[in-house]
């Protein structure tokens, strides 16, 4: 998407369809040497809009997009929830291997035995990292990965012949896909409250469980939560969850925080996601794509979304490898998505466990708590932060200053963008005023959070002596303050030529 | 902040509605200290009118350029009149949100939830805490 901006002077780049010269081509292919049979009259057609370009202007096209573009490899990403870190360069050799980039999804298990056996592998792992009986690698995403676990528990209590259960609690603090989630499956959300310390309100979930009890399939909720803080009574929510017949479904979106720490299925979680994207390190962001496994402990393992690889051959000789199939469990809730899963991402974060190994990863959630909390405690004069506690892989702070009326959240951020930083995540979550979401990951050095720990101080400053620089950031980026309400209310993504629909 | 108006006349609630009771009947908004907390409004989506809402259920949703919120009922009624006019000018909520940028107008259907509500004092000082 390119900036759309008032006068054709203000466009850093223009789109490449209004680089495009009739007649103009990018590639001279050779006379054709071999008998040609025409295309069916019925499939071609003349009003494909295509852009007509030399491959300079092409490559120079992009070129000068990414470099409009900010990005983790460019600098410090502390986007909060997202869990921004660094992809190593070596996962996307490992995804480029021609063994694995140019598999064919439809290949026979006898011909894919080298993925498979990939594919089991990083099922395990993520089973014994978080203390799960058996994972599926089938969600696109987190969002399809939280989709599959709901309808598991749907489908776990309609096969006990129970239909009475149609309500999933969620705390206030959790991310929005999670009642749009439950929405989705077919179930109410029932909002929990969070307490002063931003736990969830003990007393609300007994009485909302004594109240609706056989009405309650189960709960969503995020560990550590999005405020960045380790559920100070988990083992109270879940028992008093199962006592009342619902499941737990744990968000792992957080479980940066966790590796090696803490396994989510022994506190007694039923079903959980993981985000391939953020803990495992493969790409985030501009269309990833995502991957959202999910673990289940015994009771939803039957329900799993399909299919999964397993041992269909046990190995007669000790050296000799085992023999790997796909199969769909007994009551599965079908597929996600076709094929199986977004295997490329499942190379890239075999790699990612390969090379760090388990205390590897042990390390890397403590080197994540450990920058966040840095950070937190040095703004801690500062800044407010609302909850002050130690937090886990983030933290979340409040982007105002009673003496610096008129300075929101959204400024602070676009004043960062000066200062060379990605911005943190703005407003969310939604129960802390003007929030800022920090999230530095582990693989910041103590350097670059100084540097990003002084610019927060610095602009806490000028909205106190010079707040007009705030308002009028960001000064350097290619791009000046936009017009959000201009954004949200004309939407507007391109000014290519509008394709006749279909059957014009 | 000090600016944010409060008019005396009205009953306010803690998800930030206000209401202004006329009879058996009552409009309803968004407070001020809500619009300077959600900034620029631009999306309002009400229910239609005809709807019997109960207390602290939703009557719509209004969209900031921070936030999506529910809009809550501070009583149950049902909807006899809605603000059509914000529909294409929800920036009306964040210019006037006591005026001009009213929501719905409902047909109070049991007003035991009134005495729960806060006056503007109260409001007021609720307001100071958060």
């Amino acid at each position: 998407m390119t900036v759309a901006t008032e006068t054709k002077q203000d466009v850093l780049e223009p789109l490449i369809y209004d680089l495009s010269v009739p007649g103009r081509t990018g590639v001279n292919l050779p006379d054709c040497d071999v008998p040609e049979t025409p295309l069916p009259d019925d499939l071609l057609r003349d009003d494909l809009k295509l852009p007509e370009v030399g491959e300079l202007q092409v490559v120079r096209h992009f070129l000068k997009l990414s470099q409009l573009n900010y990005s983790i490899d460019k600098g410090f990403y502390p986007l909060g929830s997202c869990t921004m870190k660094y992809n190593p360069k070596l996962n996307e050799d490992m995804a480029r291997l021609p063994g694995f980039a140019l598999q064919h999804p439809l290949s026979d298990e006898a011909g894919s035995q080298g993925a498979l056996a990939l594919m089991y592998q990083l099922q395990e792992w993520l089973a014994e990292l978080s203390g799960f009986e058996a994972v599926s690698l089938a969600p696109a995403a987190g969002a399809q990965g939280e989709f599959s676990g709901i309808l598991m528990i749907r489908n776990y209590h309609l096969d006990r012949g129970d239909s009475e259960r149609t309500k999933i609690l969620v705390p206030n603090s959790a991310h929005g896909t999670n009642p749009a989630t439950v929405t989705m499956a077919g179930f109410d959300v029932i909002e929990l409250p969070s307490d002063d310390k931003g736990n969830v309100d003990l007393e609300a979930l007994r009485t909302v469980c004594k109240e609706k009890g056989p009405q309650i399939a189960g709960m969503m909720i995020t560990v550590p939560s999005t405020l960045g803080l380790f559920e100070a009574h988990i083992l109270d929510v879940i028992e008093i969850v199962h006592e009342a017949g619902g499941l737990m479904y744990m968000d792992g979106a957080n479980m940066n925080a966790l590796m090696g720490q803490v396994k989510p299925g022994e506190l007694g979680f039923d079903v959980m996601h993981y985000n391939l994207h953020k803990t495992f390190s493969t790409p985030h962001g501009g269309g990833g794509p995502g991957s959202g496994p999910v673990g289940v402990g015994d009771k939803l393992k039957p329900f799993l979304p399909g299919p999964i690889v397993e041992i269909t051959e046990e190995p007669t000789e000790d050296e000799e490898a085992p023999v790997y199939g796909f199969k769909m469990p007994e009551k599965s809730i079908g597929r996600m998505k076709a094929f199986h899963g977004n295997f490329g991402m499942h190379v890239r974060a075999y790699a990612y466990i390969r090379i760090y190994g388990g205390e590897g990863l042990r390390e890397v959630s403590r080197h994540a708590v450990l920058n966040a909390n840095y950070i937190r405690a040095q703004l801690l004069d500062t800044y407010k932060v609302p909850y002050p506690r130690y937090c886990g892989h983030e933290f979340v702070l409040e982007g105002r200053f009673p003496e610096a009326e008129g300075i929101h959240a959204l400024d602070i951020s676009k004043r960062l963008m000066d200062y060379g930083y990605h911005p943190p995540t703005n407003y969310f979550p939604l129960i802390v005023p003007e929030a800022l979401l920090i999230e530095p990951t582990e693989t910041e050095t103590k350097d670059e959070l100084d540097g990003f720990i002084d610019a927060m101080k610095q602009i806490a400053e000028e909205a106190r002596n010079d707040p007009d620089l705030l308002h009028d950031a960001p000064h350097t980026a290619p791009v000046k303050r936009l017009d959000e309400v201009k954004a949200a209310k004309d939407l507007i993504l391109c000014c290519a030529p509008a394709l006749p629909s279909v059957g014009d | 902040m000090a600016d944010l108006k409060y008019p005396e006349d009205l009953k306010y609630a803690e998800s930030d509605e206000w209401i202004r009771i006329d009879g058996d009947e009552a409009v309803v908004g968004i407070s001020d200290f809500a619009q300077d907390a959600l900034n620029d409004i631009v999306y309002i989506e009400l229910k239609e009118v005809g709807e019997v809402i109960e207390v602290g259920e939703p009557f719509g949703e209004v969209e900031s350029v921070k936030a999506a919120s529910e809009l809550v009922l501070p009583v149950s009624g049902e909807i006899i009149e809605i603000n059509s006019d914000l529909e294409d000018d929800p920036e009306v909520i964040n210019a006037d949100p006591y005026g001009a940028g009213w929501m719905v107008k409902i047909k109070i259907t049991d007003d035991s939830n009134l005495a729960k509500l806060m006056d503007v004092e109260a409001y007021k000082a609720f307001n100071e805490d958060r």
